[in-house]
């Protein structure tokens, strides 16, 4: 049995079940989102205990040299709660798992975010007034104008009347430009998947039929 | 009394990163790297949170017969396809586990999302209205950038590409600074309202 | 004259009500009949992000060590496996070595196709020139403790092997061991994470490939520097191919069709508006 074959039939027949979607819903269709959902799940928990549990946590507890680890209990524990949420009974033990979770991911990103989006950012605002000829200049007066006036236009607690209006229209407008081009990169996104399952289907699945059929080469 | 326990561990386990920052020095580093490996164990067991709900809603669903039940027992199966040929194979290359992924979980998530291609020439089709200047002007910029992104744009004008890296370059950055600067806010403020046990929906109530 | 006019602002109506399914039809076409005709337009690569991202690359002398996050699944393959060819193809070229890791489970296995395929065309050794350390779990929380310590998170690679048993570690401890990192990223954890947590934290330079749907919002970290280069969606790759050279890229075929998608897109778009104020001055007459 030729396998690389199979595993570009197995791909195609997948891949037209779900452009059936296309032309309206029907089973082809919902056969493969529900095996698309199931094997991705599968294949999640798999990579969880093949790259995470079992190196990060069991071996921890039971390293290679004998001995236990007791303080990768703790962990357990938390884990096990979490699952916890399954069982109306004991669901409440969840929120300390959720506690952690939420505390070290809080912790985390306030002084990440502050720093990262916002430090930083207005830092890089400020210095881009300073270098360049006639037409970087205009550029960082755009620059800096654009983020001031989007800002504002975010700023609810006084409202949007007089000068504080004026600025958000402007705001408005900079935010507008910025929408556009998010626009048109995500046509590009979208339609570099369709290019990519057509190459696939046109280079490397059609090109097998006529060998399965013997014709050809 | 049963919140006081889990915001208690949300401010010391926020409290231990937020100082871990500031401080990386002993004992504050030990605690937070120490956290932080616990951290990967207790987000894994979410995983399989997701993964057995995923599988209760399924036979759940081919136990009452409702809606569309008469799938369920394929994404069970697709389940259970890859999670015993993983334990059982590994997830090595070139072994079942391995070519099932690049064969047919590969494909049809590229598949899923390509589909969105069609969807949004529609709905540009039907929806993408100049009704207005900051209409037109949401459409001319999205028209700058997708013909400055393609050659096609270089071989119509070769300034449309220039315009397009400077359109990315300042305005494009100026709005997508402000909403970054808005929502880092945003998030500085609920992580503080977190940490301190001020904002506790997550917790499933205020109970 | 005005029967013209007439008959046009009909033409206008009956397109404007047009069965989604033709327009289905007319995008699968705009795609299908350049790639049948095996149509490449010449990409020109100007002063785009990811020229810099080239040059900084370029400039990394050989046996530097780059960390290279392959953070995407399926969902999004078709733009970055790709870049991640091109990139691991002129990382290997100039003898830099490769550690490869995954914030997206799906990532740790079509890294592993990219990273195995260049390395086999290019003569390269698995564990000496390049390695692939798997996946985990915790976003940026984990890349705060990949600050620390590597081997801590790491202690095997993807296929279980031990950390110490893989030569090319050996002077690895943690991100600071790094000359570049590199995120291509497809959501989160992905860019953000490591511009937070790797760059800004420890100091790393970084820098990535995105999905064109989220390219535009990261122009905020190429303007303040916090990333030194960016290839966005399929241009950002084709982009990429075309400086190091590679004959035949997926992503620089791809841009003839991309051409044409975008052309009969804008057509909607204005046929759409057409109808749209046809109907409306008819609206407004009536």
């Amino acid at each position: 049995m030729n396998w690389e074959i199979l595993g570009i039939w197995l791909g195609a027949m997948l891949t037209l079940c779900l452009y059936s979607f296309l032309y309206r819903d029907n089973p082809f269709y919902k056969f493969a989102e529900h095996l698309f959902v199931g094997m991705s799940a599968g294949y999640w928990v798999i990579y969880t205990i093949e790259n995470v549990l079992k190196p990060n946590w069991w071996q921890q507890m039971f390293p290679e040299d004998g001995g236990f680890n007791w303080v990768w209990i703790i962990p357990g524990i938390f884990a096990l709660f979490m699952l916890a949420r399954i069982i109306p009974k004991i669901a409440g033990l969840s929120r300390m798992a959720l506690g952690m979770i939420i505390g070290a991911g809080a912790g985390v990103n306030m002084v990440g975010f502050f720093q990262t989006n916002a430090m930083a950012q207005v830092k890089g605002t400020i210095i881009s007034i300073s270098s360049g000829g006639a037409w970087d200049i205009f550029s960082s007066i755009v620059l800096v104008v654009g983020v001031v006036s989007g800002l504002v236009y975010f700023f609810f607690s006084k409202a949007h009347t007089g000068i504080v209006g004026r600025t958000a229209n402007v705001g408005i407008t900079i935010l507008m430009i910025s929408f556009g081009a998010s626009f048109g990169y995500t046509i590009m996104a979208r339609i570099s998947l369709l290019i990519g399952r057509c190459q696939f289907l046109m280079f490397d699945w059609i090109p097998t039929i006529p060998r399965l059929l013997g014709i050809g080469g | 009394m049963r919140l006081i326990l889990p915001l208690s561990i949300t401010f010391v386990t926020g409290m231990i990163m937020v100082l871990h920052f500031f401080v990386p020095h002993q004992p504050i580093k030990f605690l937070g790297d120490n956290l932080q490996e616990w951290y990967m164990i207790v987000a894994s067991a979410a995983i399989f949170l997701g993964a057995l709900n995923l599988m209760h809603v399924h036979f759940r669903k081919i136990k009452l017969k409702l809606k569309n039940w008469k799938y369920s027992p394929v994404t069970i199966i697709g389940f259970m396809l890859m999670f015993v040929t993983g334990l059982i194979y590994g997830v090595t290359a070139a072994r079942p586990f391995d070519f099932m992924f690049m064969n047919m979980v590969a494909p049809m998530g590229a598949t899923m999302f390509s589909l969105l291609a069609f969807f949004v020439a529609s709905a540009a089709f039907r929806a993408f209205r100049a009704s207005n200047w900051r209409a037109t002007l949401l459409l001319t910029s999205a028209f700058i950038v997708m013909l400055g992104q393609v050659p096609i744009g270089a071989m119509i004008w070769d300034k449309i590409p220039l315009a397009k890296v400077w359109l990315m370059s300042i305005p494009n950055t100026a709005g997508q600074r402000a909403v970054m600067i808005g929502a880092a806010m945003g998030v500085v403020s609920t992580s503080l309202r977190m940490i301190f046990g001020i904002e506790r929906s997550y917790l499933g109530g205020t109970d | 004259m005005a029967s013209i006019l007439e008959k046009l602002e009909k033409i206008l109506e009956k397109l404007g009500n047009m069965d989604r399914r033709i327009i289905f039809i007319l995008i699968a076409l705009s795609v299908i009949i350049p790639l049948t005709l095996n149509l490449i337009f010449p990409n020109p690569v100007g002063a785009e992000p990811s020229r810099d991202m080239y040059e900084y690359v370029d400039a990394l002398p050989s046996g530097s060590d780059v960390l290279l996050s392959f953070d995407y699944d399926p969902s999004t393959m078709p733009e970055l496996q790709p870049m991640a060819i091109a990139l691991v193809t002129h990382l290997m070229r100039k003898d830099i070595n490769v550690v490869g890791m995954a914030l997206w489970p799906q990532g740790a296995s079509l890294g592993q196709e990219v990273m195995s395929s260049v390395a086999d065309s290019l003569g390269k050794v698995q564990y000496e020139d390049w390695c692939n350390l798997g996946y985990k779990t915790g976003g940026g929380i984990m890349i705060v403790r990949l600050g620390s310590s590597m081997n801590a998170v790491f202690p095997t690679d993807r296929d279980n092997l031990s950390w110490d048993e893989i030569p090319m570690l050996e002077y690895i401890s943690d991100l600071t061991s790094f000359d570049l990192i590199i995120t291509l990223s497809a959501g989160d954890p992905g860019i953000p994470a490591w511009v937070m947590m790797a760059g800004d934290r420890f100091g790393v330079p970084v820098g990535g490939g995105c999905t064109a749907v989220s390219a535009p919002q990261f122009y905020a970290y190429l303007q303040t520097g916090q990333m030194v280069g960016m290839l966005g969606g399929l241009k950002g790759a084709a982009d990429y191919e075309t400086l190091v050279g590679i004959q035949d890229g997926q992503a620089v075929k791809g841009m003839a069709p991309q051409s044409i998608a975008h052309l009969v897109i804008m057509s909607f778009i204005i046929i759409g508006n057409l109808a749209y104020f046809t109907q409306k001055k008819k609206g407004g007459r009536g």
